[in-house]
């Protein structure tokens, strides 16, 4: 993903602060000016132009969806994306996984005091930008400033409404046997980039993250009549946390066949060189779908139309009704299972 | 993956075990040293491709987990010390002391840091001339020239604020103290092929010709791991007592020369610790006379002092192959990766968390069907 020329298109507005203060989050002149000239510029829409204590909007007919998340990543900056854009993907993609449509963000600002305003300007840009591919808009929002030292650099929080537009109930209990199991794209990638940067990693090419809304493949299977049983995004933990939460709440069993998930070559030597499992890392514009059998190929294949779920292949299936598991056929045949990560994921020795 | 997808190819594999199956005709126990090589075992499902009168015993190859109970200790004393910011590779972090681990000293304030490379500690220690930098030094052969290399360049720094906590061990008298047992049931070793590229394999002739067993060198992929299994059994079958390299891609007979003759120049050999063992005669590394400054323990004063094992824990018994991890009665139940009692729990290479990870489905399913 380019990152936007941001000096270009959107010339920072504040240019007396070149540094944000605890007074842009005080009430007064600053804060307004914050508010007006740096938010309020960059997601204007006639909701959030209203500039009410709260937004009011009408919504279509069906049920809604809510959901929140908060994005504190670090560095804020990297290759394929940033906290911003992120922080737009991360909630809309939550949306997306009970099937909604998404409509409406809030975000809420915390900010480190001394935060560059450039940066934080090029974050908010990268917001906007995320936001309109989305097709979604950030109607209310709030800023705070911490002390410095209290934060670091900045925090997001997102939270997200969307509309409901169609009858199937898209959740861990409509899973049953003969599920098809389905990925969206290749694995590992937004956590290896992350890592790879964080602990200044050196591979041979930059791993980029995966970061990326998926709201629209989503709406196509809708469209096209799948029949989705369970959708669920694939961050923290990964694959492997997915299918065991899933497992969990729908009492199956699941069989994945290793040779079927999709990993890029770079991920999966940066994975064996820490030894890390590439379905232990977090992804950003990944989710698994369970589709009822006689739909896989259909729904693999419609997937595969969108550039974000390009690499979507069928990875195994719902084997019974059973004590909740996950297993995984290995490379050579055998069969073992597939555990949640336990804890942080931490390098080995040798 | 290129120099990857090659060894752990399915079709190769069974052709591979095939051959194990047609040329064993007697129960065997083969020990891998390495905790490397347990992993991909039990991950890939390596032992289940086998006929069922070879047994796999899963040896005392984890750095981790053989580093005693009191060093972790002390590696929390220190890191607990103001000014002091304390380096370790990543699954040292996890891994439970007497009170507490390295990961909750962080969270209590604890300056506590995982790097990757020993030489970044050194980095560190120069980027940060008011602190005292200690580097958590474990491993087998394959880890301790990096430490050396920290050492030596901390040296010709003259950095007085770097130190190190170490632990190193060895694998060839592991060997020799497993084998003389009494109650040994090792009959042929895989030896670990990463401690041989650092070090060669020319220690290993006396110890196959002393004890009459088969050593066969071997790596970490399913298909290496494989082929070490069928060419110590056609050792076994033939009544041989040979050392073997099938890692020939990563081992020389010398090994790496310029990395030993660090090793010598840093470290000199010292009886060691292991845990859930007991102490190995001339079986780890200290620092050499002339690298004493560098010697953390010295430097903070940390007196030693004896720490018990948890009652529950067998891991001592399983890092000498005497049980399956399955077979102590706390696996699964009052230990687990979130709530270890011993180290083979907590370390990715540990025997206990293979099985954990891996296998606990096994026994799942066992009680389901009964």
């Amino acid at each position: 993903m380019n990152t936007p020329d941001f000096n270009a298109s959107c010339p920072l507005p504040i240019q007396q602060y070149p540094h944000v203060l605890m007074a842009h989050g005080g009430g007064g002149k600053l804060m307004h000016q914050l508010l007006e000239n740096v938010f309020g510029k960059a997601f204007s829409n006639p909701i959030l132009d209203t500039r009410h204590d709260s937004a009011q909007f009408s919504v279509p007919p069906g049920k809604l969806a809510m959901t929140t998340d908060s994005y504190v990543v670090r560095p804020i900056f990297f290759p394929g994306g940033d906290i911003g854009s992120m922080a737009i993907h991360g909630t809309v993609n939550d949306l997306a996984m009970s099937g909604a449509r998404p409509l409406y963000l809030s975000c809420g600002f915390i900010i480190e005091e001394g935060l560059p305003m450039e940066t934080l300007w090029r974050v908010v840009c990268s917001m906007r930008d995320a936001a309109q591919r989305c097709g979604v808009q950030i109607v209310t929002g709030d800023t705070k400033v911490v002390d410095r030292g209290k934060g670091d650099s900045l925090y997001i929080n997102t939270t997200g409404i969307g509309v409901i537009e169609h009858s199937l109930n898209i959740a861990p209990q409509s899973v049953q046997p003969g599920d098809a199991v389905i990925v969206s794209g290749d694995l590992g990638r937004h956590g290896m980039a992350i890592m790879a940067v964080r602990e200044g990693l050196q591979f041979e090419s930059t791993i980029e993250s995966d970061s990326a809304p998926v709201h629209e493949p989503v709406r196509a299977l809708n469209e096209a009549g799948v029949e989705i049983h369970c959708l669920r995004d694939l961050t923290r933990g990964g694959l492997a946390s997915a299918l065991n939460e899933i497992a969990e709440a729908a009492g199956v069993k699941i069989a994945i066949e290793q040779k079927a998930v999709p990993v890029y070559e770079d991920v999966h030597a940066a994975c064996e060189m820490l030894g890390l499992d590439p379905l232990h890392v977090a992804n950003e514009g990944r989710f698994v779908a369970f589709v009822a059998a006689k739909d896989a190929e259909r729904a693999v294949q419609i997937l595969r139309g969108h550039e974000v779920s390009a690499d979507s292949a069928i990875i195994g299936k719902v084997v019974e009704i059973a004590a909740p598991l996950v297993t995984l056929r290995s490379a050579i045949g055998a069969s073992r299972i597939l555990d949640m990560p336990s804890g942080e994921q931490l390098p080995r020795i040798c | 993956m290129k120099f990857l997808d090659e060894y752990r190819d399915g079709e190769l594999a069974q052709q591979l075990a095939r051959e194990i199956h047609r040329i064993t005709t007697q129960p065997w126990n083969i020990m891998e040293v390495c905790g490397g090589q347990t992993h991909a075992i039990v991950k890939f499902g390596i032992d289940e491709l086998l006929p069922k009168q070879i047994t796999l015993i899963h040896g005392p190859g984890c750095p981790v987990c053989v580093t005693p109970l009191e060093m972790i200790d002390k590696a929390l004393e220190i890191a607990t010390q103001p000014g002091v910011i304390f380096t370790s590779f990543g699954d040292m972090l996890r891994v439970p002391g007497s009170t507490t681990d390295l990961l909750s000293v962080r969270a209590n304030g604890g300056d506590v840091r995982m790097i990757y490379s020993p030489l970044d500690a050194v980095k560190l220690a120069e980027q940060n001339p008011t602190k005292e930098v200690v580097f958590f030094g474990v491993g087998f052969e394959t880890t301790a020239p990096a430490t050396a290399m920290a050492v030596f360049q901390a040296a010709q720094k003259k950095l007085k604020n770097f130190s190190l906590l170490i632990s190193h061990v060895l694998v060839p008298p592991a060997i020799e103290a497993l084998m003389s047992s009494p109650n040994c049931r090792v009959q042929a070793f895989l030896a670990a092929g990463h401690v041989c590229a650092i070090m060669g394999y020319e220690e290993y002739p006396p110890l196959a010709a002393k004890y009459r067993v088969p050593i066969v060198v071997t790596g970490f992929e399913p298909m290496d791991i494989l082929q070490g299994i069928l060419m110590t059994i056609q050792q076994l079958e033939s009544s041989r007592a040979e050392v073997e390299n099938q890692y020939t891609r990563a081992v020389s007979r010398q090994g790496n020369q310029p990395a030993q003759r660090l090793v010598r120049e840093v470290f000199r050999i010292v009886p060691r610790k292991w845990r859930g063992v007991g102490e190995i005669p001339a079986s780890g590394l200290g620092l050499a006379e002339a690298y004493a400054a560098f010697d953390a323990e010295k430097k903070f004063g940390l007196a030693d002092h004896h720490v018990d094992e948890p009652a529950d824990c067998l891991s001592g018994q399983v890092l000498q192959g005497h049980i399956k991890p399955n077979q102590c009665p706390a696996f699964g139940g009052k230990c687990t990766p979130e709530h270890p009692l011993g180290a083979t729990m907590v370390s990715s290479e540990g025997a206990c968390a293979a099985y954990y990870r891996y296998r606990r489905h096994n026994a799942a399913e066992a009680l389901f069907t009964q």
